[in-house]
């Protein structure tokens, strides 16, 4: 028995365990390159506008610091800048978490002592991992080569892009493997790999408005920080631009030091433990957690901070940009032509408001549907039972769950209004149009409370499906709402999503009734969830 | 208030699965009652019932002279749960789980919290992710004895505690009933239930199979006799009551119903006993008696009187 025995099985395990959640990151992705792709085609019909995009995203730095630096005006560089920080996020997510899913949650759910038990090698598990996360990347980058190739980009280019997403994927799965070894838990191991990504994306962030604008004016050099960051690796790559190969190099070095790393680190550990110590906590608790609200609100708060904040930086960076959108009438007609034909007769600078704050808002929903079904996974993990064996009645729990939530809701809506009205002060705007900001965001809070209702009633009464209906329903409000109007749907259609009757502030007129009705809608929904859950035996594991 | 808990005909169903098949459970004021059954009898399921989690299908259920699914909330009040699985929040310290779970029920005894850390030896500035499942158990069990309450619903509360801690725990829970409050224990552990409870129910397939004190279920079941005579003894395969007997020159070996235990013990003075043991029923082999043929289908050795092999026996039942 060597160390690697019994790896070729571990593999086909992971990869039969992860075979819908790999495929679903797969098609997500794959789908995002054609989407930018086409978009791309569709915003510049020829070079000379291609020319004045570019030159744009060169020149300002919000472009910069959100897309990355401009590499000339080829459709696939083009299509690169503009999506490669969000693919590469995405990649790196995927990794990270399937190494940290084969490692470290193996060994805190104690599936890996079975494991290692048998006749396992030492090493197996954490190389199975990141074959695993290998097999992976390799079908993200052939996917990534098929889609490109498909949409008429050249082909070197498109096995440079291809090979900068495997190369950002294997990194970030390199650190999984390093961060599975140093925590204890599955939460802080993809924790402190998702850090190590906010990092890499901050350092390029850096790099790049700090960096200058080559003599073409369409490309950026950018500065040191950005040479630091794996993330920042990708674009110098430069695919369909100057397809920069040896930059797999870099790549290929980082990822065989952080694995040996995390080879070393893993043999001088017990299973199980980490390097990481836990820090002891208060041995009392204190008089603020021990009312069912108080323990909503902690177990609530860390979703809370994180989506409030991610929320309000995004809002932030549109605001900025807020101001500069008549900047796109010579860079992309057909964007603004877009723009002006979702809202006759409105500012062009409303629209864009309205535009972007729309989408955030059905992504703030997100928080909303995901502190919502907390309560089914307390439910179903048995935690909920303890709680509601004591004095704690039904709706008294699902009430301090449901108030963490709906004011979260309203707090990160604001937070993202305020946040968007800073953004746009900053970036040289009036303070009218900073209002505009704020009202955009918070006119769709009765619209999140609605979808957040309708969840709590599938909560109530399926629970075991309540995952499945909240997320689902969320994509049906995105689809509505941002390309049902695209796509010509029918209007009663439409009017399924919550997010349809909100009057888009502040390309539209402000309208109370719809806001009112909304939220008559979310308060009725909500009772009736309260009945249903009151009537319910709890759905746990027997 | 004679019974603390009354059940009649309860039923319920997961799905197509019968877990509960008109359950009749009396556990009387003041009394330590032991609950007894292998995994998948339906233990749980009936303390679920009891806390009002789960619905019931039919039958009646009276808890505290209430109904537990009606009237939850206040009947929770004077009752402490501690669940078989305790799953916990893993960023909560073990010290903050148990005064949180104190206070929802009402009530929190700081001295007697802190005491019973003591004896437990749990150290409560560490975060429940890090708790092994016996000390997991160790925080529910602290946490429902630091309450003041009528009534003890205690779901195979010692798994995963050592032999030590299960000690502490059978003191903890004398000393905590000395003054009339109620315990229902849950438990395939028969060696507990003989050491704490005053009277136990069998269950099997989600019913009642025998309930009563050790005592007189004692007495309805054999007891093994081992006896040295003087003289070669006869004829006591004729007396009434007397199984199973093998007979040598030096004595005899036999088992004996429990009410006909006194003439044969008169019959055999009159052959001059020189040694006597005599071994009582265990809970074990009355637990074996209801389960023998269950074990038989295992490919255990079925006979109903089963030696030390009844405890590591699980049913088939659910996870």
């Amino acid at each position: 028995m060597t160390a690697w025995t019994g790896t070729a099985r571990l593999v086909r395990l992971a990869l039969r365990r992860d075979r819908i959640l790999l495929s679903v990151w797969l098609v997500a992705i794959a789908g995002l390159i054609y989407g930018v792709i086409s978009a791309e085609v569709a915003l510049y019909v020829d070079e000379a506008q291609r020319y004045a995009g570019a030159s744009f995203g060169a020149e300002n730095v919000m472009s910069r610091i959100f897309d990355g630096p401009a590499s000339g005006t080829s459709l696939g560089a083009m299509s690169w800048v503009e999506s490669f920080l969000v693919l590469g996020v995405l990649v790196a997510i995927m990794s990270s978490q399937a190494v940290v899913r084969h490692t470290r949650l193996d060994e805190e759910t104690g599936r890996a002592e079975m494991i290692e038990s048998s006749v396992v090698g030492r090493h197996a598990r954490l190389t199975a991992a990141l074959i695993v996360a290998g097999v992976a990347n390799a079908v993200v980058a052939l996917a990534t080569t098929l889609v490109m190739v498909g949409s008429g980009l050249d082909l070197s280019g498109s096995l440079a892009a291809s090979m900068a997403m495997a190369g950002v994927g294997m990194t970030f799965a390199s650190v999984a493997a390093l961060t599975s070894q140093v925590s204890t838990t599955q939460r802080s191991a993809n924790g402190l790999a998702v850090l190590a990504i906010g990092i890499a994306f901050f350092l390029r962030s850096v790099g790049d408005a700090l960096g200058t604008v080559a003599p073409s004016k369409v490309e950026v050099i950018v500065a040191w920080p950005s040479w630091l960051s794996p993330l920042g690796w990708g674009h110098q790559v430069r695919p369909f631009h100057q397809n920069n190969w040896e930059v797999g190099l870099l790549y290929l070095a980082l990822c065989a030091a952080l694995v040996g790393l995390a080879f070393r680190l893993s043999t001088r550990r017990d299973l199980g433990a980490g390097l990481l110590r836990d820090k002891p906590g208060p041995v009392r608790a204190a008089p603020g957690l021990l009312s069912p609200l108080g323990l909503a609100f902690r177990l609530h708060r860390g979703t809370l901070l994180g989506w409030g904040v991610g929320m309000a930086v995004m809002a932030y960076a549109f605001g900025v940009v807020g101001d500069s959108v008549d900047d796109f009438e010579e860079v992309s007609p057909q964007f603004v032509e877009f723009l002006e034909g979702l809202y006759p007769g409105a500012e062009l600078i409303d629209i864009f408001a309205a535009f972007l704050m729309a989408m955030l808002a059905i992504a703030a929903a997100g928080f909303t549907i995901q502190s919502i079904l907390r309560m089914r996974a307390e439910e179903a993990s048995g935690r909920a039972e303890p709680v509601l064996a004591t004095a704690v009645g039904r709706r008294t729990w699902l009430g301090s769950h449901a108030i963490v939530a709906g004011i979260g809701t309203v707090a990160v809506l604001t937070g993202m209004g305020v946040a968007g009205m800073l953004g746009y002060l900053t970036g040289g705007g009036d303070l009218a149009g900073g209002w505009s900001q704020f009202q955009a965001s918070v006119v769709f809070i009765p619209s999140v409370l609605a979808l957040g209702a309708f969840v709590l009633v599938a909560f109530a009464f399926v629970p075991r499906w309540a995952s499945l209906v909240a997320w689902g329903a969320l994509v049906v409000a995105l689809v509505m709402g941002q390309l049902g109007e695209l796509l010509k749907f029918p209007q009663a259609l439409l009017n399924v999503s919550p997010f349809t009757h909100a009057p888009k502030v502040p390309a539209e007129p402000f309208e109370a009734l719809p806001l009112v009705v909304l939220t008559v809608v979310a308060v009725a929904l909500g009772g009736v969830a309260f009945w249903g859950f009151r009537r319910r035996s709890l759905a746990i594991p027997a | 208030m004679a019974e603390a808990i009354t059940t009649m005909g309860l039923v319920k169903h997961y799905g197509t699965t019968l877990a509960l098949d008109g359950l009749d459970l009396s556990v009387k004021t003041g009394e330590i009652h032991g609950f007894l059954g292998p995994n998948g009898s339906g233990k749980s399921t009936t303390i679920r019932v009891l806390l009002g989690l789960l619905r019931k299908d039919a039958g009646e259920v009276r808890l505290l002279d209430g109904d537990p699914w009606h009237d939850a909330v206040a009947l929770h009040r004077r009752l402490a749960y501690v669940p078989g699985d305790v799953n916990l929040w893993p960023s909560l310290s073990g010290g903050e789980a148990i005064d949180l779970l104190a206070s929802l029920r009402g009530g929190l005894d700081i001295r007697l919290r802190d005491e019973l850390l003591e004896r437990f030896q749990l150290d409560p500035s560490k975060r429940c992710s890090s708790y092994s499942k016996g000390n997991r158990q160790k925080v529910a069990i602290v946490a429902a004895f630091a309450s003041d309450v009528e009534l003890y619903l205690l779901d195979e509360p010692t798994s995963g505690l050592d032999p030590l801690m299960e000690t502490v725990f059978q003191e903890v829970v004398r000393e905590r009933t000395a003054d009339g409050r109620t315990v229902l224990l849950s438990s395939h552990i028969l060696a507990e239930a003989e050491a704490l409870c005053d009277r136990v129910s069998i269950i099997r397939l989600g019913r009642i199979v025998e309930t009563g004190s050790l005592d007189e279920m004692r007495h309805l079941t054999r007891t093994s006799v081992h006896v040295h005579t003087a003289r070669p003894i006869t004829g006591l395969g004729r007396m009434a009551g007397v199984h199973d007997l093998v007979t040598d020159a030096e004595g005899a070996e036999f088992e004996v119903d429990g009410d006909r235990l006194g003439p044969v013990m008169e019959r055999l003075a009159g052959f001059g006993i020189l040694s006597l043991t005599s071994t009582p029923p265990t809970l074990e082999d009355l637990f074996l008696r209801h389960y023998g043929d269950e074990l038989a289908t295992l490919g255990g050795n079925g006979n109903g009187k089963g030696k030390r092999d009844g405890q590591s026996k699980r049913g088939g039942g659910r996870p």
